[in-house]
């Protein structure tokens, strides 16, 4: 019974940060497979957000809402920037675009290094916010529970705002026949700019979110940015659906697998990412399939 | 076909464009091999310590970027995965090395045959793959070999990575080499061997049939070849390839962390590949000689920015040279005929 709810919590624990991937994976894959940009400096983005929780959380909720906003704005302005530099490369293909963006990664990893230091640095969230509740007998920090409050309506908003809303529809269009929906007189590339410029956002927004969760510093840019392309080749690409069920799944084998089976814990990411790919080759979710 | 492919065809078009444009550099001549020849084996009279064992990591990781080049410019699919097998080789090496034998050949065969083998068994699942799809998996294979790396410290020592690792014995009955100038030597004599065999099998009738698969896998199959074996046979054989420079640098630093099994040296594997233009061998390690120059060298005396320098790199590659440092007379001698005559498409 006792290991049982030790479990139990610990797939709480994977939920929160399966939640936190959906939140940086959906950038990822939306900017992908909706507007074909492959962008390798979206680990960056996280730091970007993640940054902005350590320098301006002092503990208390004007701090937060002060570092959601600053951060947020950066990871537009990032987008924004990355949308420009990526778009007279979009007839010479991805690699192109990979190399570009990679050195993007490494020129404001550098500069953010020499900002802030070349360690892991701890945040804490606002103090209302720390300590813990009772669940299942032992005690879990409030922050994870509101944090996975908050980014199951961050996953529904984003659900709601590309499968079900006329934006999305708009922007679903834009990619299915970009000349046609051009002719109609909708400007692509605003809407190439609005994609990226969200997905950036919410790559940053998950940063001044999940700060306390996964604390920005050398190498974490890398790790985010792994981890959400794990999860966008598991769930399919330019899938809402597929981000949130692949994030979730992969938060379980990284918890779960951690705890229980803690020598096979770095394997077990490839083996779910081989399992998946060799039942269903493109993803869990692919986004073709409801098209 | 099925919706899949079909969802993907275009950019995978691009994809394989972009791949070819860079793959047509001029051959060097017989006299431009003679003179690198004699500069390689006159650079240890010229230069000093430090410079020496610069110049040795500029082959071992030649040999890397060769490795990147075999995916990524000759089979058409990007890699960022190679330092996975670069280090696998490396650690095989070191334990080799520490617990079996200071002989370097053996160290490398080992290296290599351990390298193809992980190689051969993450390659079944990466090979499944095509263009962007195949960068992702091969990323995430990289960076698990880098997490394995930290986390299984019984075999790799962790984060503290192997150490005292005996200086290598370049053939039985030798002495071990002492001198940097030596090891110099033997890493270069090593890289010439790989790099020939390697030659010979880019100009192979498997080297052909990779080649085939890159410009148009549909019409391939359609002949009657299984491409996807030879895809996962190229795969392997680079992944050796690799594992046999991860011996190499064993050799050189008689050390490996897993900092040599990062994401960046797989970054820099594959600018190496595409700054010397994609699918030349002498062009991948030209790059690989000019990245790890910027990285190591001018990086260090600009107080330690080598990220900074390699991440402007990859920018200005992209914007400036399309076609690599190999393409970079041919750009030139297209620019000068572009201004007589009209633009082509």
């Amino acid at each position: 019974m006792d290991a049982l709810a030790t479990n139990l919590v610990t797939v709480v624990e994977g939920v929160a940060f399966g939640l936190l991937l959906f939140t940086l994976a959906v950038g990822l894959s939306l900017v992908f497979g909706m507007m074909d940009v492959l962008n390798l400096s979206h680990g960056t983005l996280y730091l970007v957000g993640a940054y902005a929780a350590y320098a301006l959380s002092d503990g208390s909720w004007w701090g937060l809402v002060l570092a959601i906003i600053v951060g947020t704005a950066a990871g537009v302005l990032g987008g924004g920037v990355l949308a420009g530099m990526t778009l007279p490369l979009s007839k010479r293909g991805h690699l192109d675009q990979a190399l570009l963006t990679l050195g993007v990664a490494f020129i404001a990893g550098e500069l953010f290094f020499e900002a802030f230091g070349h360690e892991v640095v701890p945040t804490a969230p606002p103090e209302a916010l720390r300590g813990s509740v009772e669940l299942l007998g032992r005690p879990y920090p409030i922050y994870r529970l509101v944090f996975i409050a908050v980014a199951g309506i961050l996953a529904l908003a984003v659900y709601i705002a590309f499968e079900r809303s006329t934006l999305g529809a708009l922007v679903r269009a834009t990619v299915a026949d970009r000349e046609m929906v051009h002719a109609m007189g909708v400007d692509t590339r605003k809407v190439l700019f609005g994609v990226f410029a969200v997905g950036a956002a919410l790559a940053a927004l998950g940063g001044t979110l999940g700060a306390p969760l996964l604390a920005p510093g050398p190498g974490i840019d890398e790790r985010v940015l792994v981890l959400s392309l794990v999860v966008i080749v598991i769930g399919g690409l330019g899938s809402v659906r597929g981000a949130l069920l692949g994030g979730l799944l992969i938060g379980q084998v990284q918890t779960l697998g951690v705890s229980l089976l803690p020598d096979l814990a770095p394997f077990l990411l490839f083996g779910a990412m081989l399992t998946v790919l060799v039942i269903k080759p493109a993803g869990l979710v692919p986004a073709g399939g409801r098209r | 076909m099925t919706t899949q492919t079909t969802s993907t065809a275009g950019s995978e078009v691009d994809l394989r464009r972009s791949l070819r444009f860079g793959a047509r550099p001029g051959r060097p001549s017989m006299v431009t091999w003679a003179v690198v020849v004699v500069l390689l084996a006159a650079a240890p009279f010229m230069l000093n310590n430090y410079q020496v064992s610069t110049l040795s990591r500029m082959l071992v990781f030649g040999l890397l970027a060769i490795s990147a080049t075999l995916l990524t410019g000759v089979t058409g699919l990007p890699t960022l995965g190679q330092a996975a097998y670069f280090g696998v080789g490396a650690y095989t090496a070191a334990i080799v090395a520490r617990d079996l034998t200071a002989i370097g050949p053996v160290q490398v065969v080992l290296a290599a045959l351990m390298a193809a083998v992980v190689a051969l068994f993450t390659g079944t699942l990466a090979t499944r793959a095509r263009g962007v799809p195949f960068l992702m998996i091969t990323l995430a294979i990289g960076e698990i070999a880098h997490s394995a790396a930290t986390s299984w410290s019984s075999i790799t020592g962790g984060s503290d990575g192997l150490s005292g690792i005996p200086r290598v014995i370049p053939l039985p009955g030798m002495d071990e080499l002492r001198l940097d100038g030596l090891v110099y030597y033997y890493v270069l004599v090593m890289a010439v061997i790989a790099y020939l065999l390697v030659r010979a099998l880019v100009r192979s009738p498997f080297g052909l049939v990779l080649r085939g698969v890159r410009d148009n896998e549909p019409r391939m199959r359609a002949i009657g070849y299984p491409t996807g074996r030879y895809l996962l046979a190229g795969f392997t054989v680079a992944g050796g390839l690799a594992g046999a420079a991860g011996a190499l640098l064993v050799s050189v630093q008689r050390f490996v962390s897993p900092g040599d099994v990062g994401f960046s040296v797989a970054a820099v594997a594959l600018l190496a590949a595409i700054i010397g233009g994609v699918g030349s061998l002498p062009g991948a390690m030209a790059g690989a000689a000019l990245v790890v120059l910027v990285r190591d060298y001018i990086g260090t005396d600009l107080g330690g920015h080598g990220p900074l320098l390699v991440g402007a790199m990859f920018v200005a590659v992209v914007y400036l040279l399309p076609q690599g440092l190999a393409g970079v007379g041919a750009q030139v001698r297209r620019r000068i005929r572009w201004r007589r005559t009209e633009h082509p498409a």
